[in-house]
């Protein structure tokens, strides 16, 4: 009796838990189908489906992708995220090793420095640090990466300096003993150890950098637009937006996303997760 | 071994320490010190003392800003984290299907601010055309816009988090409570929920200070309108430096007041996690 009851309660939560499941999806649905809706017809019907008269095929994404230049978009972007993102875990993964194992002033300061950086928020900064990279020629594609590398230092060097405290310093010490230098003993025993910290920090500022708008937008935003700059672009000045060309294109900006998403699932929830426990 | 590395300064510590200088260190000391100037660039500032500070309300804007973000970081923390710990319920009862869910529930966390502000001003707008409003008709709906914006959008974020909480409380505590005949509401209030107060707090302080740094979505979604009302403060910050010329030392001003305040939730989040640190 209370078995069938069990049951009973087990399947309609199950019920529930299906139709939250597609309330969550329905958004990037109602996207996806709009996307191929004439720009006319998706500010007054959104949630029908294109049929003969609105149907437009792929006319939404051709004048978007002309329109922001979609694949120029994409490739800063993906060179700024990949770059960023292998510059942010190299540098503040040997910067993390320095300064917890040569103990002083000067390497505490610096990791309260660190510590300190992770709760400004960015408008403190957004205005002298985008004239600063303007007047240092930095506001490029190349340079934006130093920004990147900087601004998430505090994050990604905090997390490392967690994982270093806790391997035993010996190992590191026998390295050196048998002849290795620093740099063989950082990359052949240290690095290796920290593999687990690299994807959790590679993870959680793929997705900051990214998704990243402010920052390019104020820096590199004229002449190179990332995607959601190019994204936020489509509004212009005042007036109308293309809203057919905006849901083209916001449909691919996803597909990127969604297809790393579901290539590292699990890495991405336990990245994020760690992440959001540790920091 | 320190001295063998000390020596390596150079190849270990430099770049970084550079990069973190470049993007932090120095435009954070130059943006307290042109907080008192007035500026249009980084060469032409002329101190002026407090008197941006002084300027910050008077246009009514900031404050208005202000009780807005307060509001919405408030609703948004307790709809999410409510929502989110449920979620986290429903999906550690051991039922088929339970990593599809979390999957879908997670997604749009990976989703950037700007894309998913258009993707609910679709939405949004196509529900309140029935009623011939649009979300920029009135602040109300803005805010309540973003309100469902961010829960969809962090929901599947906080319930991971819940759900590692869950996952770790020690099977032995339930079974010994279910043997003392605790019902199901006693199991909550005084098994799960204590166990899982570090979760709670983490969430909470998550959803608090992403709740009030927020604004990629909100420029997408309602960009301040109608009339700067639907603007949090990072908006209302972005657009003194950038919409009004000779506000620039105004919206630095602004910016020193947020990060102390963003800074105040911080670190009372890291003292209440260490005093729990200390106590198990």
């Amino acid at each position: 009796m209370s078995k069938a009851k069990n049951r009973m309660a087990d399947t309609v939560l199950f019920v529930v838990l299906v139709l939250l499941a597609l309330v969550f999806l329905a958004p990037i649905l109602i996207v996806l189908m709009n996307s191929f809706k004439s720009k006319l017809f998706i500010s007054n019907q959104p949630f029908t489906f294109p049929s003969g008269e609105t149907f437009t095929g792929t006319e939404n994404y051709s004048t978007g992708i002309m329109k922001i230049k979609f694949f120029q978009a994409f490739g800063y972007s993906l060179f700024i995220t990949v770059f960023s993102v292998l510059g942010i875990t190299l540098v503040t993964s040997m910067l993390a090793w320095y300064i917890t194992r040569v103990k002083g002033k000067f390497t505490s300061m610096v990791y309260y420095l660190l510590v300190f950086s992770m709760i400004v928020p960015f408008q403190m900064v957004m205005f002298t640090m985008s004239k600063l990279a303007n007047m240092l020629h930095m506001d490029n594609p190349v340079g934006i990466i130093v920004m990147y590398i900087g601004f998430g230092c505090g994050m990604s060097s905090f997390m490392f300096c967690g994982f270093i405290k806790s391997i035993p310093i010996a190992l590191e010490e026998a390295a050196m003993i048998d002849g290795a230098g620093p740099v063989r003993t950082f990359f052949q025993v240290v690095f290796p150890m920290l593999k687990p910290t690299a994807v959790t920090v590679s993870i959680l500022n793929t997705m900051w950098v990214w998704n990243d708008y402010l920052l390019p937008y104020l820096t590199i935003g004229n002449d190179y637009k990332t995607i959601p700059v190019a994204i936020q672009y489509l509004r212009g000045g005042y007036g109308s937006v293309d809203m057919g060309a905006m849901m083209a294109m916001l449909v691919l900006a996803m597909v990127p996303i969604i297809i790393f998403y579901f290539s590292a699932q699990r890495f991405i929830i336990k990245g994020v997760v760690t992440g959001a426990v540790k920091g | 071994m320190q001295k063998a590395l000390k020596k390596y300064f150079v190849l270990f510590a430099l770049p970084g320490l550079i990069c973190f200088c470049l993007a932090f260190l120095i435009p954070m000391a130059f943006g307290i010190i042109l907080s008192f100037c007035k500026f249009s660039n980084l060469t032409n500032a002329r101190f002026v003392g407090l008197s941006n500070y002084a300027k910050m309300f008077v246009d009514g804007n900031f404050g208005h800003a202000f009780g807005f973000t307060v509001l919405f970081t408030l609703v948004s923390t307790l709809t999410i984290n409510v929502m989110a710990f449920t979620l986290a319920m429903l999906l550690t009862r051991g039922l088929k299907g339970t990593n599809v869910f979390r999957t879908i529930f997670f997604m749009p966390n990976l989703i950037g601010g700007i894309v998913l502000g258009w993707i609910w001003q679709v939405i949004l707008n196509g529900i309140l055309m029935k009623s011939g409003v649009t979300l920029v008709s009135n602040a109300k709906y803005g805010f309540w816009g973003l309100v469902f914006l961010v829960n969809w959008q962090n929901v599947g974020y906080m319930m991971v988090i819940y759900i590692a909480g869950i996952q770790n409380i020690p099977s032995d505590l339930i079974e010994a409570a279910q043997i003392d005949g605790a019902g199901k509401w006693i199991m909550l209030t005084n098994v799960i929920i204590p166990s899982i107060m570090s979760s709670i707090t983490i969430c909470t302080f998550l959803t608090l200070t992403n709740g009030f740094k927020l604004f990629d979505q909100n420029l997408a979604l309602t960009a301040g309108d109608p009339g700067k009302t639907s603007e949090m403060l990072a908006l209302n910050i972005f657009n003194t430096f950038y919409g009004r010329n000779g506000f620039e030392g105004v919206g630095q001003a602004k910016a020193v007041v947020f990060t102390m305040i963003v800074a105040a939730i911080a670190l009372t989040q890291l003292r209440i996690t260490r005093g729990k640190e200390m106590e198990s």
